[in-house]
């Protein structure tokens, strides 16, 4: 039974919990009110200065108190927890966002900044509020606030058909995927009596496995499913990430991924507690699945793309896959390695993603020809870019690459999953080793091809500046991983 | 104890790099060769004059690659020793031949002084590794005289050269290592006295089976080619005939006996047992080599092809001599006896052969100079009245040759044939057709080159200057000093060769 | 100390990474001296490590909630190749000096490439924390596809995708096999490590180790050319410009063949054992794997014999000598595997030789492979310098004894002996048919009997070629003098490398392994 107003909320404790998506939504609000009231007459460039300013500002200040505060005592019922590790991946979603805010400033597909700046903060909250939710009601809630969030985000180019159509489809195959959780969610409900996460895990503990639970874990795994992106709900990725425009698309791709990412991963540590095997192995055969389809798929539609876009979209459905198999095995390493991974694999898409905004003002396209003979152009872009596809691929010594070894290892060390667990790390190995053709495509296109025209493509300083120390991080994370794994605790 | 031997075997391969610097001036290279050759003749007359009483001199030993057990091992016996100066003699020779070099003469003389030092390196060697070097080593000049100076489709014929030779060498390396794996030792000393004791049979059979045989025959294979024994032999008479003739003078005076010193100093003592196994064929064959070797000089229409048969026939006496002497174990004194004095005549005859082809071949350039390069049999005749000297002079290489007693040629035969009768006299019977057969080639050459109505074009022959005759006449000299004195070499070739056979069992 | 080897090659990549283009004359000093310095260190360290065993380098904790560290040693195999490695680099940047003569050449970046390269082998060399050692094998896979790709010839693009992915795949296998063992091993003990040691010390299963040594042997092997997985090399070799040819056929594939014996038959000794059942004669990995390294040695010089193509005929040849390298591995017994690491070592020479000749020496003045047309040039006297380099090479690369290879195959084929008998006469076939191709080639290429004539039957003049610049002589010099030198006192590795290999676990050396 849900607790009632029998147990009067602790507003004090309410208030502190929620202190940072509190802050980033005043922000919010002030970037809205500041862009209204003073920067009407202003240039474009101005405005979206101000408005990307004031989000950074409000991300810092979240982050800020987070790193503080990063144990909070947990809302009554458990509902929303603070503990050292959501603090972690709180901390991660608000430098991504941002990040993402910072390599937007130079953008020019939005007449209404404030608008934008506004919503990408709304959506920050959302992560924030899915990645601290311990209850089934506040997880969707946060969820749709995320999503709605990211819907009306992706339709921000109003001057391109592309962007209004990925929208449409991501708000459609979205909101079915919503829906379809939520039904889910009320299996769940019944089945157990409850919504805390909590009070979940004790009563399927103490149940047998029945049809209807099973049916439970479909449902839900659709709505996660098509959050990660993974297969079979990944068909929504690859125009979205195409017809988004490149700041919005890199935060989905990271942030959004994030956050799915650490409810998955409190999700399935409530649905398979430590002695309920049976529970354990249908949740995680599911998983097992979707992780399995989202390698091979990604891997090998990325093969054959030309778009930039199209194949980072594949990419990251392939990606998914691998932090599936890490959910899968459902033990503290692991879950620690799949946020490790999730927030690496994140910050390096949101270079990407700098990167293909950049070229695409320049180029007017994403195509890989647009890439040709960069490192002519502007030897200091090609690099970064470099780097990070090299980390995707999982080349050491960059972080990637100690991320998927790392995520492989605590699958392998779980033993949780057996013989499919040994062949799914072998296959997610393999994978990788293609992924590295698709990644060599552009990075050819940058270093071997000529370039059609010589000289550089316009950047300015803020973002180049951005991006090089992304990849610096990319870089000396990988040569000491421990810097940032030391700081995502494994409770 | 200065190592001798070392410095003999170095003083050409340093003379050798010396020379390529010379380029293309051709006296500073011939120059520096020809210092080179003496520095060695008179190095290699100093190991001949301290081996004596056949035992190993001049040894040295140096822990080389332990963990393979192989040593630098080297030392001359009466063998050895001869070897070495034949070696030297019929270098220098070659190099005093050598006047008209059509190109690079630095390589050209690098080249021999590197064959040279190779020779040197094989005679002297007592361990497998370093004598399969210097005798692979030897190839690669020879491989490049004769392609780079030889006449017209030299190409081909040193191609065929080194492949066969190759071949051959490719069988002993593997019987050699075979060897090493049964007995961890590539020693030739210790190699010979294991298979005295019968201690070699236990240890191959130990390792690898009943394969000794096989050994045996890849060992006899990698001789076979380079004596060369028929039906090996095929790669010879191009190769000779191609080659520029005073490279011919090595590879007949010293580089064939490489393939005779192997079958004494590796062969018999190793595998003695096993050949002795095998005689009757091995006869056959070198019954054929003498013979068919002679017979088939005889229908050569070019005189380097003539010569090239008769070399093959004039070692075939020696394959002759060592296979009667390899006769299966058996309590007959007599037989020993015999089997000393054919195995001594067969290294008189590699000396005596060697000295001699090497002077016929000379004479042979000589010819080519002053004919332009023409060298049919039918080409030439009369030339006693205009070159008297020229005729009598290559006359009495050519009697050598035919083995007129008083010259040395006759020594070595006359022992071959006095020690292999015994053992075998129906292949030292036949074989006596090779020498009719010979005397009988000789004659013709001579009858043809030297009498006979002159043709106009030779009216103005030009006769040895006075220059040649001084270069030959010291090898010309040594014909007959050997041949009426042939005790000044075979006192301590005897002496050897008892040593020797006494180790060795059959 | 030795660790510096890696530290300046990287810094040095870096260096020439952000040196402006302008700079391309001072970009080829500047790799040339870095490499000289790594050079300098490798031989320091060789000299004053003498015979002993291994030399501790480094030893920092790195990951230590995961057991990885920081751990650079170096045994007398290591100590060896590490030499090699510093002698092909200083090498491979002699013969590409001429990629600074213009800015368009893009000096800087082709040696920062190539920089970083060396750096990666230096550290394979060094690692004995396998995860370590697994970094730098995969950091020495990208640089090898955009040296290809950017500066290659024949076929660049595919020869280097297709180098770039089988190294990849290869590095792949041995992942799958390492984090198991790492899993298994640290699951058992609950002492969680990858280094060499630790690992090599646990038993692993029987049948655990049963299919992880062939997995981790194959993903080695597959660097090192074994058939038939061998396809990317000659591709990728003829493709690659002269001096990452050098590298790749001379030390890189190396890198497969070490992994082969410092991990994979070190960590797994036992997936060698008899299997206990026999299928056509085969009884166990070992044999499986020896038949792949003979069938190696006969098929590359076999279809080296047939080539049209010069850099083809190096190319398969590597191929072939990589064979011996892996026979004599898997022979199990101390003078096979001293003979591999010889071999290795003398190959690691005498490809560098070949390819410089082929490439740099004879493809830059005469713009083609092929060798008919070669045949038709004079060579032997329009370049003598490369033609008497080539019979050189050439003679020690078929084995000629005065040379390091004789050394290392005679070693080879005696423990081969011991081990496979028909195996090495097999070996010893492939031998000679080496002898042969190497002879054909040096046949049409520079002694030709069959030169260029003009239409009245004279001989077309000897074409004039640009003269041999220094920095070619030096390398020549540097090179062919090692191979020299080994070859006639050759106890100057062997005495480094035998403890080194007698160190070997024991379960390894059973002479036989019965």
């Amino acid at each position: 039974m849900i607790a009632f107003a029998s147990n009067p909320v602790n507003y004090s404790n309410l208030f502190a919990i929620t202190l940072p998506e509190t802050i980033l939504e005043v922000v919010s609000l002030l970037a809205l009110i500041v862009d209204l009231a003073w920067l009407r007459r202003s240039s474009q460039a101005v405005r979206m200065a101000w408005a990307c300013a004031l989000g950074v500002l409000g991300c810092a200040a979240s982050a800020a108190w987070l790193a503080a505060h990063p144990s909070v005592p947990a809302l009554d019922g458990n509902i929303l927890v603070a503990t050292p590790l959501v603090a972690a991946a709180q901390i991660g979603i608000l430098v991504l966002s941002a990040l993402v805010l910072v390599l937007s400033f130079k953008a020019e597909f939005s007449r209404n900044p404030g608008e934008f700046s506004a919503i990408v903060l709304l959506a920050t909250t959302g992560m924030l509020l899915v990645a601290a939710a311990r209850d089934l009601q506040v997880i969707f809630v946060a969820l749709e606030l995320l999503s709605l969030s990211l819907y009306v985000l992706t339709a921000f180019a109003k001057r391109s058909a592309q962007s209004a159509e990925a929208a449409l489809k991501y708000y459609l195959f979205g909101g079915m995927s919503a829906a379809i959780m939520l039904f889910g969610f009320s299996y769940l409900y019944g089945l157990t009596g409850t919504t805390s996460l909590e009070g979940i895990a004790a009563s399927l503990a103490a149940q047998p496995l029945s049809p209807l639970l099973i049916v439970a874990f479909v449902l839900v795994s659709a709505g996660l499913g098509f959050k990660v992106a993974a297969v079979p709900f990944h068909l929504w990725a690859p125009d979205t990430y195409q017809g988004a425009p490149a700041p919005v698309t890199a935060l989905i791709a990271s942030g959004s991924k994030v956050a799915s990412f650490a409810v998955l991963v409190a999700l399935t540590s409530a649905i398979i507690p430590p002695d309920a095997p049976l529970h354990a192995a249908s949740w995680a055969v599911l998983l097992l699945w979707m992780a399995a389809g989202s390698i091979i798929l990604g891997n090998l539609a990325a093969l054959v793309q030309t778009s930039v876009r199209r194949l980072l979209a594949y990419s990251a459905i392939a990606h998914a896959g691998y932090m599936l198999l890490g959910i899968a095995a459902n033990t503290p390493q692991s879950g620690a390695a799949v946020l490790y991974y999730a927030l690496t694999y994140a910050l390096t898409t949101v270079g990407v993603f700098g990167i293909i905004g950049i070229v695409e003002r320049s180029a007017g396209t994403d195509r890989m020809d647009a890439f040709a003979g960069l490192s002519r152009r502007n030897p200091l872009l090609a690099a970064t870019m470099f780097l990070f596809l090299l980390s995707l691929a999982g080349i050491p010594p960059l972080v990637g690459f100690w991320a998927k070894f790392n995520l492989f290892a605590a699958v392998l060390r779980a033993g949780s999953l057996g013989m499919s667990g040994l062949i799914l790390v072998a296959a997610a190995v393999a994978a990788s080793a293609v992924s590295l053709y698709y990644y060599l495509q552009v990075m050819k296109r940058m270093y071997v091809f000529k370039p059609v025209r010589l000289e550089p493509m316009p950047v300015s300083f803020v973002e180049l500046a951005t991006l090089a120390l992304i990849a610096l991080a990319v870089l000396a994370l990988g040569i000491f991983p421990a810097a940032l794994s030391n700081w995502i605790p494994l409770g | 104890m200065t190592p001798l031997l070392t410095i003999l075997t170095a003083v050409p391969a340093v003379a050798a790099v010396i020379a390529l610097f010379a380029g293309n001036r051709a006296a500073v290279a011939r120059g520096i060769a020809f210092l080179s050759a003496l520095i060695s003749l008179a190095l290699s007359l100093e190991v001949w004059f301290g081996v004596r009483d056949g035992q190993m001199k001049f040894i040295e030993r140096w822990n080389w690659i332990p963990s393979l057990k192989i040593e630098y091992h080297l030392g001359a016996d009466g063998l050895g020793a001869l070897m070495l100066l034949l070696s030297a003699v019929v270098s220098l020779m070659a190099i005093a031949a050598s006047r008209k070099v059509s190109r690079q003469p630095g390589l050209y003389f690098a080249l021999i002084l590197l064959l040279e030092s190779g020779l040197f390196g094989t005679f002297s060697a007592l361990n497998f590794f370093h004598w399969f070097l210097f005798w692979e080593l030897s190839l690669i000049p020879a491989f490049f005289l004769i392609k780079l100076w030889g006449g017209e489709r030299a190409g081909p014929a040193a191609t065929q050269f080194f492949v066969y030779t190759m071949v051959g060498s490719v069988a002993l390396l593997l019987a050699f290592m075979a060897l090493f794996v049964a007995t961890g030792s590539m020693d030739f000393e210790t190699l010979s006295h294991m298979a005295a004791t019968g201690e070699l049979a236990t240890a191959i059979q130990g390792h690898l089976g009943s394969v000794s045989m096989w050994l045996a025959l890849a060992v006899l294979l990698g001789f076979a080619v380079k004596v060369p024994m028929m039906p090996f032999h095929t790669w010879l008479p191009a190769t000779y005939s191609k080659a520029p003739t005073p490279v011919t003078m090595l590879l007949t005076g010293a580089m064939s006996k490489m393939g005779v010193y192997g079958l004494l100093r590796l062969a018999l003592p190793i595998f003695g047992h096993q050949l002795a196994q095998i005689r009757t064929p091995l006869l056959i064959l070198a019954t054929l080599t003498v013979v068919a070797g002679a017979w088939a000089a005889v229908v050569q229409r070019d005189l380097k092809r003539v010569f090239a048969y008769s070399s093959i026939n004039h070692l075939g006496y020696c394959l002759l001599a060592i296979f009667a002497a390899a006769l299966p174990a058996g309590p007959q004194t007599a037989a020993n006896l015999s089997q000393t004095i054919a195995l001594d005549g067969a290294v008189l005859q590699m000396f005596n052969h060697g000295l001699t082809a090497a002077a016929i071949f000379w004479f042979l350039t000589l010819l080519e100079e002053r004919s332009g390069g023409r060298l049919q049999i039918d080409g030439f005749g009369g030339l006693r009245k205009p070159a008297p000297v020229f005729c009598g002079l290559m006359g009495i290489a050519l009697f050598s040759s035919l083995g007129l007693p008083g010259l040395n040629g006759f020594v070595g035969e006359f022992l071959i044939f006095r020690g292999a009768f015994p053992l075998s006299w129906l292949s030292a019977t036949i074989s006596v057709l090779g020498l009719l057969i010979t005397a009988a080639v000789i004659l013709t050459v001579i009858q043809r080159v030297f009498t006979g109505p002159l043709p106009d074009r030779w009216r103005a022959f030009p006769d040895l200057t006075t220059g040649e005759r001084l270069a030959l006449a010291p090898a010309l000299a040594l014909m007959f000093v050997l041949g009426l004195m042939p005790q000044l070499l075979l006192g301590t070739v005897n002496a050897t060769m008892m040593h020797l056979l006494g180790g060795w069992r059959f | 100390m030795l660790a510096y080897t890696i530290y300046l090659s990287f810094a040095g990549a870096l260096l020439l990474a952000v040196l402006p283009k302008r700079w391309h004359a001072a970009a080829r000093v500047i790799a040339l001296l870095v490499a000289l310095c790594g050079l300098a260190v490798a031989l320091a360290g060789f000299i004053s490590a003498g015979t002993q065993g291994p030399v501790a380098v480094a030893d920092l904790p790195w990951i230590p909630a995961m057991g990885i560290h920081y751990t650079l040693e170096a045994d007398g195999i290591s100590r060896v190749l590490v030499l090699l490695t510093g002698l092909a680099a200083v090498a491979g940047i002699l013969f590409s000096w001429n990629i600074g003569d213009k800015a368009d050449d893009r000096a800087n970046e082709f040696f920062a490439f190539f920089l970083a390269l060396i750096g990666g082998v230096y550290g394979v060399f060094l690692s004995v924390d396998l995860f370590l050692l697994f970094v730098f094998y995969e950091i020495a896979i990208v640089p090898k596809y955009f040296l290809i790709a950017i500066w290659g010839s024949t076929r660049r693009e595919y020869g280097a995708m297709k180098l770039a992915l089988y190294s990849f795949a290869g590095s792949a296998m041995v992942l799958i096999g390492l984090l198991t063992a790492y899993a298994v091993a640290g699951g058992q003990t609950g002492n969680y490590s990858m280094n060499l040691h630790t690992l090599a010390q646990y038993h692993f299963s029987t049948s655990f180790q049963m299919w992880a040594f062939p997995l981790v042997f194959t993903g080695f092997a597959i660097l090192a050319g074994m058939w038939p997985f061998h396809t990317w090399a000659p591709t990728g070799h003829v493709a690659a410009p002269t001096a990452a040819s050098m590298l790749l056929a001379g030390v890189v594939m190396k890198l497969g063949a070490y992994g082969c014996l410092r991990v994979a038959m070190t960590v797994f000794p036992h997936g060698l054992d008899p299997w206990g059942f026999s299928f056509l004669g085969i009884d166990s990995w070992r044999t499986v794997f020896g038949l792949f390294a003979v069938i190696g040695i006969v098929y590359g010089a076999t279809v080296a014999l047939v080539q049209n193509d010069f850099k083809f005929v190096i190319g398969y040849s590597s191929v072939s000598h990589m064979g011996l390298v892996l026979l004599g591995l898997l022979t199990l017994t101390q003078i096979g595997i001293d003979g591999a690491v010889l071999q290795m070592f003398s190959h690691g020479i005498l490809a560098g030789l070949l390819f410089a000749t082929v490439g740099r020496i004879v493809y830059e003045r005469t713009h083609t492979r092929d060798l008919a047309l070669l045949n038709k040039l004079q060579l032997s006297k329009a370049m003598p310098f490369a033609a008497w380099l080539f019979v050189i090479a050439g003679m020690a690369s078929m084995g000629l004894p005065g040379f390091s290879g004789f050394v290392a195959e005679v070693q080879v084929l005696i423990g081969a002996w011991e081990a496979f008998p028909w195996f090495a006469a097999i070996a010893g076939l492939g031998i000679v048919i080496g002898v042969a191709y190497t002879w054909r080639a040096m046949q049409r290429v520079f002694f030709s009997d069959h030169p260029a004539v003009t239409a009245d039957g004279s001989p077309v003049p000897i074409p004039e070629y640009e003269p041999v610049t220094w920095a070619e002589k030096a390398g020549v010099i540097l090179l062919a003098g090692t191979s020299l030198l080994i070859g006639v006192y050759p106890r100057l590795l062997l005495d480094v490398i035998a403890p080194a290999v007698q160190a070997l676990p024991h379960a390894l050396l059973t002479g036989g392994h019965q």
